[in-house]
């Protein structure tokens, strides 16, 4: 007891001169924490939050949902709720031309047709104030404030939906339960309900969806409607939807996207760890003179290291807790960056559990990567009093020591551990570590290179200084591995951050330049196509596709009837069970478009298979949700009528192009008796035009919607300049976190440096010749840093994109060059400065200052 | 009582092996004051290091008080220099970040012992350096670091002090200072001394005289 007092006594007296330059190291590991605490304090606070508002971003305690008029069933259904004391809130929803009769501007927009009693909870606040209760009183409107610029309106316009007018009585500022950016997808006009009849734009087959939202008495209630209406869901042609379980969902999701960050945290855990690997390193060769002393004077390898053990924890420790500090300072500044797509409000505070682990877990792996070089200090021996070896001799251990064996094992393990935690799943834990772990040794691979080479390429006809800087990269005391691995790591992080980014935007921008139409009109009624196609041909350069689009569902598989039991009871999992209930919007053609290609079997328009049963072509990933195949026979409700079909061939479907794309297409005549709609898409010569057609266009069919190319680019633009913010975010993060770690690996060697280059000067070097020898050194170190990073980055690039998001990868060359020369003139900033000492004091003081 | 028998070290340096100390066997009794002496190059800092134990011998067996100590581990010898040995350094050897006074309280504190700083600050009087306590080792003279060398050094009550070159870094006076203060110590407490020296004046105050040439031992004799 008494000697443990003294050995702490000790330590913490021995530690004087060295605390900050400890404190330094461990620093490493502050902002993975950070990381780290931030994102699971967010991710609580998000769902607490969310627990909190879970019945305003349902609009209710329980939602009811079609996707045509209610049937009568489902109306006595509503009924007997509320009779039963359920108190109900309707919204009828659906995109339409909204037309500003003062200017006559036209654009898509997302009509909210809702009654008196929405919302049932949460609040809409509005511009002016208190203007929600206005709304029922008369044909009046509030719209999205976007539609102020959009439409070049303002509060007290007339705004024409369809057949009816609504007076603008202001705008909606917040309503609870959808995130910003929805605004940004579909601004929205809410109107009163009872003048939806007067619109005359819900005809008989249009796109729109039929809300009921109910507010129950007691908790239970709704779970307990929804468990009886479950069952009966397709009989009664409505889905349903209770506030915990939109609450599951989200959290469900946020898991997910907190587990995913978290993995960006767990690798700047990772690379902390090198950081104070190496600056501890450091620490331990500053040390060496010391421990002999204390040898010769009776301590045991045991108490030397019990000294330095407990100097290291501590530090890791404060390391760790101002890392928590500064995952608290960036837990506030998340939900600024992410408000706009967030569904609730996110109150932020501090969660105990989150910080404690952030804590425990830094101080954990500060000290097992502490503890690898620490090791070294039990096998100094008291003879270094006597006759001093170089550093890297006193220190040189064996590969086999059990008891670093043992440390390793403990950092692999802890890794992992952590790693298995995080993604949750022990097969991408192990998949995690291990990738780290490859990385790892393809960059100390590439340290060994590029020592061996500097051993190999130096020629004696090269300057001093150029000979001098490059040999330094092999001789003993190099710090060649430990910048290599922390360079690599940070180059590699921000650039596979870059690389990602610029593929997934990529995919958008391709989608959208490669289409041949730039304006598209839907809702087109069977009568209204003659007139819409003449004002179009009139109108347009070119009217570039015209597709008729008949509603259907499936009634029955391979004989095997469609229904609410089947659905519960298929085995086939969600995107299966969705497929089942949904509405197919289909096709007819005799040809192929550029934008599908055929995957198997054969595309026939003439097989007529049988008297009743027509060919269809089926798009390969429904075929494969629904497990359908060439030669299934699919008979299809198509609004009350039967149409039986056999598979004939499967189609890939490129989703991303600007064109009408179908998941099944019918041969032609097969639904010639069949209710059907238009979609045309048409190209104009400028934005000027566009407007032109689409007025004349909503003015006789009030009914028909047309969107704008430049509209989806514009939204696009939008939400990839976030996602650049987020990034960019993200890379600085990294950025920041690879400098404590990079200083620490060129602390290493600093002593050496400075007193190679003091001893320079003394035999009569200039300043100028000293410098250009670490430039050298320094310069390669980035080059080769920088460039192993890249390769690393391309091959987890090129990975991620093919595997997680299934997209092309697209090379970011410019960025990522940008990134390596950001990445070698970091290394040489900090190279140089770690050794101002050489230039700043005179050649005596530095040489009598170690 | 410390018996050297048959001490032998080689270095193996790649292919070529040099032997640095050959053969040497010597006793000295319990109290003595021995100096060693001999050309640059020829093992006395071999000889003085196999002798406290900070190494271990190609051949041969150093028993101090009846204890094999070439046959002990690495932290037996440190509990052994804990409890018996003390020394002195050429280059003063002071741990840099603790002061005067912590420095003489090594020993003690690694022996787990109580109120240390009692005894330090007695033996840091008796080198003359009592008011020098707080200060840290870069602001003391050689001399003085030398002094709070030797009062760390005696801080266990050492049965044997060993000092290698311990007036090399000073000047004249100062070493005679420095060597005054040993012998004084070396009366007082009945400690063994051994001093490796090639300074005649040094070598002059020992009661016994080994002389190396080579690694081997070439001369023995009473003062
Ligand atoms: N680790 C080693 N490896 C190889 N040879 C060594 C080693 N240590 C010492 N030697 C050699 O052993 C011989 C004796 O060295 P030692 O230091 O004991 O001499 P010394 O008498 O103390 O000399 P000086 O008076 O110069 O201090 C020298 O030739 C030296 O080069
Ligand atoms: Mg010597």
């Amino acid at each position: 007891m008494q000697l443990w007092r003294s050995i702490s006594r000790l330590a913490w007296r021995e530690s004087r001169t060295a605390r900050r330059r400890l404190l330094l190291s461990m620093s490493s590991i502050s902002l993975g924490v950070g990381a780290l605490v931030a994102i699971d304090s967010f991710a609580a606070n998000l769902t607490s939050s969310l627990r909190e508002q879970s019945r305003a971003l349902l609009g209710g305690d329980i939602a009811f949902a079609a996707r045509r008029p209610f049937t009568p069933a489902a109306d006595s259904l509503f009924d007997s709720l509320s009779t039963s004391g359920v108190q109900l809130a309707y919204s009828t929803n659906f995109p339409s031309m909204a037309v500003i009769k003062r200017t006559g501007n036209t654009r898509l927009v997302q009509i909210r047709a809702v009654s008196a009693e929405y919302p049932l909870y949460g609040q809409i606040t509005t511009e002016p104030a208190g203007k929600w209760r206005e709304l029922q009183t008369g044909a009046h409107a509030l719209i999205d404030p976007s539609l102020l610029v959009a439409l070049d309106t303002r509060v007290g316009d007339t705004i024409t939906v369809g057949y009816a007018r609504f007076l603008i009585a202001g705008t909606v500022k917040d309503v609870a339960g959808t995130p910003g950016i929805a605004e940004m997808i579909g601004p929205r006009v809410f109107i009163p309900a009872r003048y939806l009849a007067e619109t005359q734009l819900l005809q008989f087959g249009s796109t729109a969806g039929y809300e009921v939202l109910g507010r129950t008495t007691s908790p239970g209630v709704a779970a307990r409607v929804s468990q009886a209406v479950r069952p009966r869901r397709r009989a009664l042609d409505i889905s349903v939807r209770t506030a915990e379980e939109t609450e599951d969902n989200v959290s469900e999701a946020i898991a997910q996207l907190a587990q995913f960050i978290g993995v960006v945290g767990l690798v700047a855990l990772l690379l902390g760890g090198l950081g104070v690997a190496s600056g501890v390193h450091a620490f331990v060769a500053r040390k060496i003179d010391t421990v002999a002393i204390l040898r010769c004077l009776g301590a045991t390898s045991r108490q030397v290291l019990a000294v330095y053990v407990l100097q290291a924890a501590i530090m890791g420790l404060v390391g760790a807790a101002f890392g928590v500090v500064l995952g608290l300072g960036m837990q506030l500044l998340v939900p600024m960056a992410l408000s706009d797509i967030l569904p609730v409000d996110v109150s932020v505070r501090p969660e105990p559990s989150a910080m404690l682990a952030g804590l425990l877990v830094g101080a954990w792996v500060a000290l097992a990567f502490a503890l690898r070089p620490l090791l070294a200090l039990r096998q100094i021996s008291p003879l270094q009093t006597l006759r001093r070896d170089a550093d890297s001799n006193v220190l040189k251990m064996r590969w086999r020591d059990a008891p670093r064996l043992l440390v390793n094992a403990a950092i692999a393990a802890s890794v992992v551990t952590i790693a298995v935690l995080r993604t949750g799943s022990l097969r991408e834990g192990i998949a995690m570590s291990a990738g780290a772990g490859a990385a790892l040794l393809l960059l100390a691979a590439s340290a060994e290179f590029l020592s061996w080479l500097a051993r190999k390429a130096v020629r004696p006809r090269w300057p001093y200084v150029l000979r001098q800087g490059i040999s330094n990269l092999h001789r003993p005391a190099n710090q060649t591995r430990p910048v290599i691995l922390a360079l690599g790591f940070g180059a590699f992080l921000v650039t596979t951050l870059y690389v990602v980014q610029s593929s997934l935007l990529a995919r958008f921008s391709l989608g959208v330049g490669s289409s041949s139409a730039n304006v598209v009109f839907f809702d087109v009624q069977q009568d209204q196509r003659p007139g819409v196609d003449s004002l179009v041909l009139a109108g347009a350069e070119r009217l570039v596709q015209r597709a008729p689009v008949v509603v259907m569902r499936v009634a029955s598989i391979n004989g095997v009837l469609v229904s609410d039991d089947r659905i519960e009871s298929t085995p086939d999992g969600p995107r299966a069970r969705w497929a089942l209930r949904r509405e197919f919007r289909s096709t007819f053609r005799d040809t192929l478009v550029s934008s599908e290609k055929l995957v198997a079997g054969r595309w026939d328009a003439s097989t007529r298979i049988g008297s009743d049963t027509s060919s269809i072509s089926v798009e390969q990933d429904l075929a494969r949700d629904l497990r359908l195949k060439l030669g299934d026979i699919v008979s299809w409700d198509v609004q009350g009528v039967p149409v039986v079909t056999r598979i004939t061939s499967l189609r890939a479907v490129d989703w991303n192009r600007f064109e009408p794309n179908f998941f099944i297409v019918f041969r032609p005549d097969a639904l010639a008796a069949a209710p059907t709609q238009f979609i045309l898409t048409a190209k104009t010569l400028d934005a000027g035009q566009t407007a032109r057609l689409q007025r004349a266009i909503v003015s006789r069919f009030p009914n028909v919607s047309s969107i704008d190319l430049s509209l989806i680019q514009n939204t696009i633009g939008k939400i990839i300049d976030r996602v650049t913010v987020a990034v960019r975010f993200l890379a600085l993060f990294s950025l920041a976190m690879a400098i404590p770690v990079l200083v620490s690996a060129v602390a290493g060697a600093r002593r050496e440096r400075v007193r190679e280059g003091v001893l320079l000067k003394t035999l009569g070097a200039t300043r100028a010749q000293v410098a250009r020898v670490m430039l050298a050194e320094y310069t390669a170190l980035g080059v080769l840093g920088s460039a192993t990073g890249l390769l690393l980055a391309y091959v987890a690039g090129w990975a991620i994109t093919r595997f997680v998001f299934e997209t092309d990868f697209a090379p970011a060359i410019g960025a990522s060059l940008g990134i390596a020369a950001l990445m070698i003139a970091l290394t040489v900033t900090i190279g140089l400065l770690a050794g101002r000492e050489v230039f700043r004091e005179t050649a005596m003081a530095a040489l009598r200052s170690d | 009582m410390l018996v050297a028998t048959n001490l032998t070290k080689e270095y193996q340096s790649g292919s070529s092996s040099l032997t640095a100390l050959r053969d040497v066997s010597f006793s000295i009794p319990q109290g003595d004051l021995v100096a060693i002496s001999g050309p640059s190059g020829s093992g006395k800092t071999t000889l003085l290091g196999l002798l406290a134990g900070l190494d271990t011998p190609t051949r041969g067996t150093v028993v101090l008080d009846g204890d094999d100590i070439t046959a002990m581990s690495e932290d037996g010898r440190a509990r052994l220099r804990g409890a018996k040995v003390g020394f002195v350094f050429q280059s003063f050897q002071l741990i840099p970040a603790l002061t005067a006074l912590e420095n003489v309280q090594v020993p003690l504190e690694l022996r787990g012992e109580r109120d240390v700083s009692v005894r330090a600050q007695e033996l840091l009087s008796r080198v003359g350096l009592g008011k020098r306590g707080s200060h840290f080792p870069a602001q003391l003279s050689g001399g003085e670091q030398q002094r709070v060398a030797i009062a760390r050094a005696f801080a266990n009550s050492p049965r044997i002090l060993f000092a290698d070159e311990p007036t090399g870094n000073l000047d004249g006076v100062t070493g005679e200072m420095i060597m005054d203060t040993v012998v004084e110590l070396n009366r007082e407490s009945g400690t063994t001394v051994i001093i490796v020296t090639h300074e005649q004046t040094v070598a002059a105050r020992a009661r016994r005289l080994i002389r190396l040439t080579d690694g081997a031992m070439v001369e023995d004799r009473t003062l």
